[in-house]
């Protein structure tokens, strides 16, 4: 019986090559050639020779990351139950929020009705933790096991107050919708390394904290812009992990294989005809979607990964669609290529009973993102792969609601709220920036980050200048920190 | 000469909108250098500005703040600015390119000096200093940016080949491949027009008989036949709207966060009848920008204002309104701009537009017209939609509404005619004990909103002189209420826990003994009927009932006595409260009715209810109105909602031609500004439009940019002749249509020879037809209509086709729109774009194959190729159902043989016929795989099995299973997702 995974009249790779597929360019030939038994893949780092795509002239410069993982916290986590440690508050429990503090900022519709601003100090304690001596929330026990791998912002700062535009604005440069994301942005400047699979992936898990909230856009990984191909491919926890996938019932692969060829030889007479390059190019498409099918299965069937390195990312990571088992598809997509990987977990949006849901979502994040820094260490990608953890803005100190002993919610707080960084060329063990008491403010006027800056941040240790890299649209160079963006040097090793 | 008035009408106007600009054309610098003679020309527009606009305009160009920023005075977009001696510098000196700053500064040596700055990491190449130095050296002749020239209208050019042209779109193409030296191609055949044509014109491939008509029509007169009943095609319009949503950013949600489902199909269904009738350009334009201003505006003027509407709308809890109001009104701006004249006029949101002359004060200015409608900044989650919103039934539905009005009215009649007993008694006081909130209404009846559970109410009135035997409640309907009430029970129903009567006495209340009974037959009652403490419920909704409430010994009471009613709520059912209610009483002991009586009552109720449960549910629309007392218009600094510079009023940008006379101030006035023959850029930038439509590219093509940073036509004259003959034949949409599809040009061949494609591989000079990938929507719609499962239908609601499970859920469970179930029948399979558009989850078969998101303004799409269309193609479940059935009917419709039935679903698919190598690799795999299913005919079953539409049961599954795979690798073909 003939190799199903490949073409008829094929046998000889070369072949194929050189005869099927006239009127390919050289770059796309290699891509094929390179990957062209991507179903064999093993589990440990394997990459196809040949990074394909990418803009000429990059990196700018060296890079210190090759890829990276974006954990983002979808609802926006409150700083004072996990990185901010304000012990003053609870002296303060109760009292109305100083104006000096509140300096007239605007509040929400939800709270800015309040008539009163009682502060609510956290109701979990905090400990210092590693040689760093960070103060870490009691709710993150397996953070402060990896404090001193990571670099945490006390002093990210946002202008939007409300969730949609804050993380449109978070993932895309701009709180309207319609620019290219962060994740689209890096595929399109470096491209692939593996032509299987798509250069930026996207996974969702549901928070225990808060259910079904809050929700989530195609526009958060759309490619705006920039050509489609370089949109975010969201992997999918139930039905076809990637969309259409899977073969319709009834057809195998071998028939599939053979639909393939006879689709191919029909496209190749239609070439002749017509003299098109592009049907050779959409015909290779078809090819490499056929090896996408072996590819991605592959990928997510967690069934060959140690049960070690599975029951190290906590007790959910077994089941599909947990941030967990995410964290740990996370790593597999990395070490197959994949370029950017962007998590999105859900559930921090603490409008009230704030203490109860945010040990679970606590729980949820704490172990697995631990043992991804711990997983990507042991593989020695740690110090290529760039690990972003952060919302989209903070919260506030007071209550929401009424502050009750056991009670208490927080709005929107977008003038300081946390971050962490950790992997390639990321200062490890290290705080950078302070806000006031009350975590209303910062108060290290040279320590604070914009999210413009940290995204140029991302972009530098992926060797990119922020500013040069840009594209065309309607007349005007457009850029992902629009005019602004600063790379913060204090987090950098 | 009929139209040399109407051309010389023109022309003045075109003048009039010229003088606004900085006279155009004007070598005003021009100082002939002799030495330069038998030199080729700089062309100012083609070769200068360009490079300016590149490399000078961001720091010397209309931004007044970023010239202040960066400290010049110095100006290089306007002649002014040029020619402006400052600090002893002169940009430019007419012949002298060494006293020229201009040219001096970009091949200064010194890093210091040179421009642009090194920072910029911009630098012009070696060619483009060397052509400023020419056009300097030639005399530095200045023209206006093109695009803001009205048209000129050149004659047609003389062509070496006589015998191509068609008509004068062939000259111009011709023209300018004959001087590139490059030869068109030949004729397309028959089929290949045909699928073309009636793929640009209806969105859908010819039928089978259309081929076989169209290739038994010899006359010379064929091809425009087949033009024009495509024109006259009800899907012609269907196919026009397609193209126009998009810049529309027309979707059925908010498109924020809960992403809640909102009407606008009607207006989605407006300009697809506007289409349809071929509405000129201009009134298309009008009456969507500005129809509800119109004098005596029709329904569908208003309904048309929908365009405006479309935007997003922010609902999310805790937004601050002002802020998202500017983004509403911004998103207006925006899309006006690009959509009628190609401006990204939203570059002046923040700042001058640093490229083209839109000052900040002149977006403001049209931010003014926008900025008066009656809305509020915080959207509102109901299908109906934010405010202001309108009812716009269709036209049976206007008609069945004036059906159920009449039935009304004659049960009215025939109700009035027997005598009644009862007489009205006025509320006058209605208080409930929690927080339900009763409002009395004018007819003297009470409705209860804001319902509070466990709620009392109390209800007091003034007893009658004279005997009352009987107190009567009527439970009425009401559209506010649910299932029109007369309950606030979901079903509209209610349940009264208690009902008691007591009059103010002089010793204090006085408790009136009762009986209930249900007075119209139609048993709204309880257990506890003809009890002292009564109760009455009514279980489900939808039309009045009545109930007397008696008095155990009829009541004489003082004149002016104080009656008090109480409803009360309580128990498992203490939320279905009675909603909406009024009081009367009878004078006399005889009030119950005759059966006839309360049949006439009862049908008068039922007739009330029929009529107005339709009049509720009938389809509504967002529309523009304008605020009687306008809002203020301030400039934004840097385009912050909170940032207020100068007040502004409305205006068009300063550097264009001021309102037509006549034009009022307002957005009507805008739209007849745009519509204006002298406006530069409408005519050109619709006409480029339908060109990009129809070749792949426009004209220009940057078709959503004619400013400065834009593309320059490939053809000025050409595109100049088009708009011209736009405005000529009064903005004829079908004309347009039809001289470009009629053109020797568009009927070539779609054969590229590689020779000339090196010489221009976008096939920008047109030397063959076009071939590109059919659109998202297309794709679809043709598989639907090669099965023969198309639903043909035009309008309505929109429709839910397959979608794989969870799309929706996966990423939210807020607003209405989830849990996505697919529709059954005709539904399932209606044109793409009637399928339901979540904008933050749309589509997936759709946005893969590049369709917008809809949540802004898109006039251009892209066209990619990646494996997920490859997927999407062969195991959507759309794909899959469409080719299975198209196997059905290749077995059952195709002939007798398998080569027969194989050629026939090709040439469903393609139009034309296939050829013998075709055929055989055809015949091939359909004998393998028959083979293969035939050892595996589980694995045909399952195969068959697939989508709503079952396969005959006459046929062999093992064979269907064979052909649907034949049909799968025929609507995979590049051929068949392409436009040939």
């Amino acid at each position: 019986m003939r190799d199903p995974h490949l073409p008829r009249g094929a046998c000889d790779r070369r072949a194929f090559l050189t005869g099927a597929v006239g009127g390919l360019g050289l770059t796309a030939l290699g891509g094929l050639a390179a990957s062209l038994h991507a179903g064999d893949l093993p589990a440990t780092r394997a990459v196809a020779a040949d990074a394909a795509g990418g803009l000429p002239g990059l990196p700018h410069f060296p890079a210190k990351a090759k890829r990276v993982i974006h954990l983002f916290q979808s609802g926006a986590p409150s700083q004072f139950e996990t990185f901010d440690y304000k012990p003053e508050l609870l002296k303060l429990r109760g009292k109305d929020l100083p104006d000096s503090v509140r300096n007239g900022q605007r509040l929400t519709g939800m709270s800015s009705g309040q008539k009163s601003f009682p502060v609510a100090p956290s109701a979990y304690g905090f400990a210092r933790a590693g040689k760093s001596g960070v103060w870490l929330s009691e709710l993150l026990p397996h953070t402060a096991g990896v404090v001193d791998d990571i670099a945490i912002i006390r002093t990210m700062y946002t202008e939007a107050i409300n969730h949609d535009p804050a993380i449109t604005f978070f993932q895309t440069g701009s709180q309207i919708a319609g620019r290219p994301s962060l994740g689209a942005w890096v595929a399109y400047a470096l491209g692939s390394e593996n032509r299987d699979l798509p250069a930026f992936v996207v996974l969702t898990s549901n928070g225990s904290g808060r259910k079904n909230d809050q929700p989530l856009y195609d526009r958060l990984w759309a490619s705006g812009f920039l050509p489609g191909r370089f949109q975010g491919v969201k992997f999918r926890n139930a039905g076809d992990p990637v969309l259409f996938l899977n073969d319709p019932a009834g057809i195998d692969r071998m028939l599939r294989r053979d639909m393939l060829d006879d689709l191919g030889g029909l496209n190749r007479l239609r070439q002749q005809a017509v003299g098109d390059p592009e049907i050779a190019t959409r015909t290779a498409q078809y090819e490499l979607a056929f090896r996408m099918q072996a590819a991605v299965p592959e990928l997510t069937d967690l069934g060959k990964e140690p049960a070690a390195v599975v029951d190290s990312y906590g007790p959910e990571a077994r089941t599909p669609g947990t941030y967990a088992s995410n964290c740990l598809l996370g790593r597999r997509l990395l070490e197959r290529g994949v370029r950017f990987v962007q998590l999105y977990h859900r559930g921090w949006d603490h409008h009230a009973n704030l203490p109860h849901d945010i040990k679970n979502q606590c729980q949820d994040i704490d172990q697995p993102s631990a043992a991804l820094i711990t997983d990507l260490k042991q593989r020695g990608m740690f110090d290529d792969t760039l690990i972003v953890w952060g919302g989209e803005f903070g919260r506030t100190v007071y209550s929401q609601g009424e502050l009750t002993a056991t009670n208490y919610g927080r709005d929107h707080h977008p003038r300081c709220f946390p971050l962490w960084l950790a992997g390639a060329g990321i200062k490890a063990g290290t705080v950078f920036g302070e806000t006031d008491d009350f975590s209303y403010n910062i108060i290290t006027p040279d320590q604070k980050a914009h999210v413009h800056d940290l995204n140029a941040t991302i972009l530098h240790l992926l060797g990119i200048d922020h500013t040069r890299l840009t594209y065309r649209f309607q007349g005007r160079d457009f850029r992902l920190t629009d005019v602004h963006g600063e790379v913060v040097k204090g987090v950098l090793a | 000469m009929p139209d040399a008035r109407a051309l010389h009408r023109h022309l003045s106007r075109a003048c009039r909108f010229a003088s606004g600009l900085l006279a155009a054309i004007a070598g005003v610098m021009a100082a002939p250098c002799p030495a330069c003679a038998g030199e080729a020309k700089v062309d100012f527009n083609r070769e200068v500005r360009p490079v300016l606009s590149e490399y000078c305009f961001a720091c010397h160009g209309p931004d007044q703040e970023q010239r202040k920023r960066v400290k010049t005075d110095l100006r290089l977009d306007t002649r002014a600015g040029l020619a402006a001696k400052l600090d002893d510098i002169v940009p430019v000196v007419a012949g002298d390119p060494a006293h020229s700053a201009v040219y001096q500064r970009l091949c200064a040596s010194d890093l210091d000096d040179r421009m642009p700055p090194e920072k910029t990491g911009k630098r012009p190449s070696a060619a483009q200093v060397a052509t400023i130095k020419r056009w300097i050296e030639q005399g530095a002749t200045w023209e206006q940016h093109w695009a803001f020239v009205p048209p000129a209208r050149a004659a047609a050019p003389a062509v070496a080949e006589v015998g191509w042209p068609v008509n004068d779109i062939d000259r111009f193409v011709l023209a300018r491949l004959e001087r590139e030296v490059l030869r068109h191609a030949v004729a397309a055949t028959r089929a290949t027009l045909l699928r073309r044509v009636s793929l640009d014109l209806t969105g859908l491939p010819p039928t089978p008989a259309e081929v076989e008509s169209f290739a038994a029509d010899a006359s010379p007169q064929a091809y425009e036949r087949v033009v024009d009943r495509l024109l006259a095609s009800p899907h012609y319009g269907e196919r026009l709207a397609m193209a126009w949503l998009d810049g529309a950013r027309y979707a059925d949600s908010n498109g924020y966060q809960a992403d809640h489902e909102r009407a606008m199909w009607r207006w989605r269904d407006w300009v697809i009848d506007a289409c349809n009738s071929n509405m000129p350009f201009d009134q298309f334009t009008v009456e969507q920008l500005a129809g509800d201003l119109l004098p005596s505006a029709t329904d569908g003027q208003r309904i048309a204002t929908g365009f405006n509407r479309n935007h997003r709308i922010n609902t999310e809890g805790g937004i601050i309104p002002e802020e998202w109001l500017v983004e509403t009104v911004i998103d207006r701006v925006d899309t006006t701009g690009q959509v009628w004249l190609g401006l990204t006029l939203g570059c002046a949101r923040c700042h001058d537009h640093k490229y083209d002359p839109i000052s900040q004060r002149d977006f403001y200015r049209l931010f003014a017209y926008y900025n008066r409608v009656p809305e509020p900044g915080m959207g509102k989650e109901v299908l109906a939609g934010t405010p202001p919103t309108m009812q716009a039934p269709t036209p049976e539905q206007r008609t069945r509404l004036a059906t159920l009005v009449a039935a009304a009215v004659a049960a009215q009649r025939h109700a009035a005619t027997f005598a009644s007993p009862w007489q009205a008694l006025p509320i006058s006081a209605a208080k409930a004990g929690k927080d339900t909130r009763l409002t009395k209404q004018k007819d003297g009846s009470v409705l209860a909103t804001k319902p509070a559970e466990h709620d009392t109410f109390t209800v007091q009135v003034t007893a009658p002189a004279g005997r009352l035997h009987a107190l009567r409640i009527e439970a009425l309907t009401d559209p506010g209420l649910p299932g029109m009430g007369p309950g606030t029970g979901g079903d509209g129903g209610f349940a009264i826990s208690a009902i008691s009567l007591a009059w103010a006495g002089p010793g204090g209340e006085q408790a009136v003994p009762i009986t209930v009974a249900s007075l119209d037959g139609v048993a709204p009652a309880s257990g506890k009927e003809g009890q002292a403490s009564a109760a009455w419920t009514l279980a489900k909704g939808g039309a009045a009932h009545q109930l007397v409430v008696t008095p155990v010994a009829p009541l004489d009471l003082p004149a002016g006595t104080t009656l008090t009613l109480t409803l009360g709520f309580a128990g498992k059912e203490a939320r279905r409260l009675l909603g909406h209610f009024r009081l009367g009483f009878s004078p006399s002991a005889a009030f119950v009715a005759p059966p006839d009586q309360v049949a006439a009552e009862h049908e008068l109720a039922a007739a009330e209810a029929a009529r107005d449960a339709y009049d509720t549910a009938l389809p509504t629309v967002m529309v523009m109105e304008d605020m009687p007392k306008p809002r203020p218009t301030w400039i934004l600094q840097r385009g912050q909602y909170d940032k207020h510079g100068d007040a502004v009023e409305p205006g068009t940008p300063a550097a264009f031609a001021p309102l037509p006379p006549g034009a009022p101030a307002n957005r009507l006035g805008l739209a007849r500004w745009i519509t204006d023959p002298g406006n530069p850029l409408t005519a050109r930038v619709a006409v480029n439009r339908m060109w990009e439509r129809l070749f792949g590219t426009g004209l220009v093509k940057s078709s959503d940019n004619f400013g400065a940073q834009g593309d320059l036509p490939s053809h000025p004259e050409l595109l100049d002749w088009l708009a011209i003959e736009f405005v000529r034949l009064k903005w004829d949409m079908k004309a347009m249509v039809k001289i470009m599809v009629m053109s020797a040009t568009y009927r070539q061949a779609s054969v590229i020879d590689p020779a000339q494609a090196a010489a221009d591989p976008e096939n920008r000079l047109l030397a063959h037809g076009p071939r590109f990938r059919l659109q998202a929507e297309t794709i679809r719609d043709q598989a639907l209509a090669v099965a023969g499962l198309l639903t043909e239908r035009v309008g309505g609601p929109s429709v839910r086709p397959y979608q794989p499970p969870g799309i929706w859920d996966e990423l939210s469970n807020y607003g209405n729109l989830h849990n996505y179930q697919h529709a059954t029948g005709p539904d399932l399979y209606q044109r793409s774009l009637y399928t339901i558009w979540k904008r933050t989850t749309p589509p997936p078969d759709m946005v893969l194959f590049d369709m917008p998101s809809r949540e802004y303004c898109q006039v251009r799409r892209a066209r990619t190729d990646t494996p997920l269309q490859a997927l999407a193609l062969l195991n959507d479940e759309t794909f899959v159902e469409a080719a299975r059935v198209l196997g059905g009917l290749m077995l059952g419709a195709g002939g007798t043989s398998s080569d027969t039935r194989l050629a026939y679903g090709f040439r469903r698919a393609l139009a034309r016929a296939p050829s013998d190598q075709e055929l055989a690799i055809l015949r091939a795999g359909f004998a393998r795989r028959l083979a293969r299913f035939r050892a595996d005919p589980a694995a045909a079953q399952r195969l068959v099995a697939q989508g709503a539409t079952p396969a005959d049961p006459g046929q062999d599954p093992v064979e269907l299973a064979a052909y649907a795979t034949v049909a799968s690798t025929i609507l995979n073909l590049d051929e068949t997702i392409t436009k040939e």
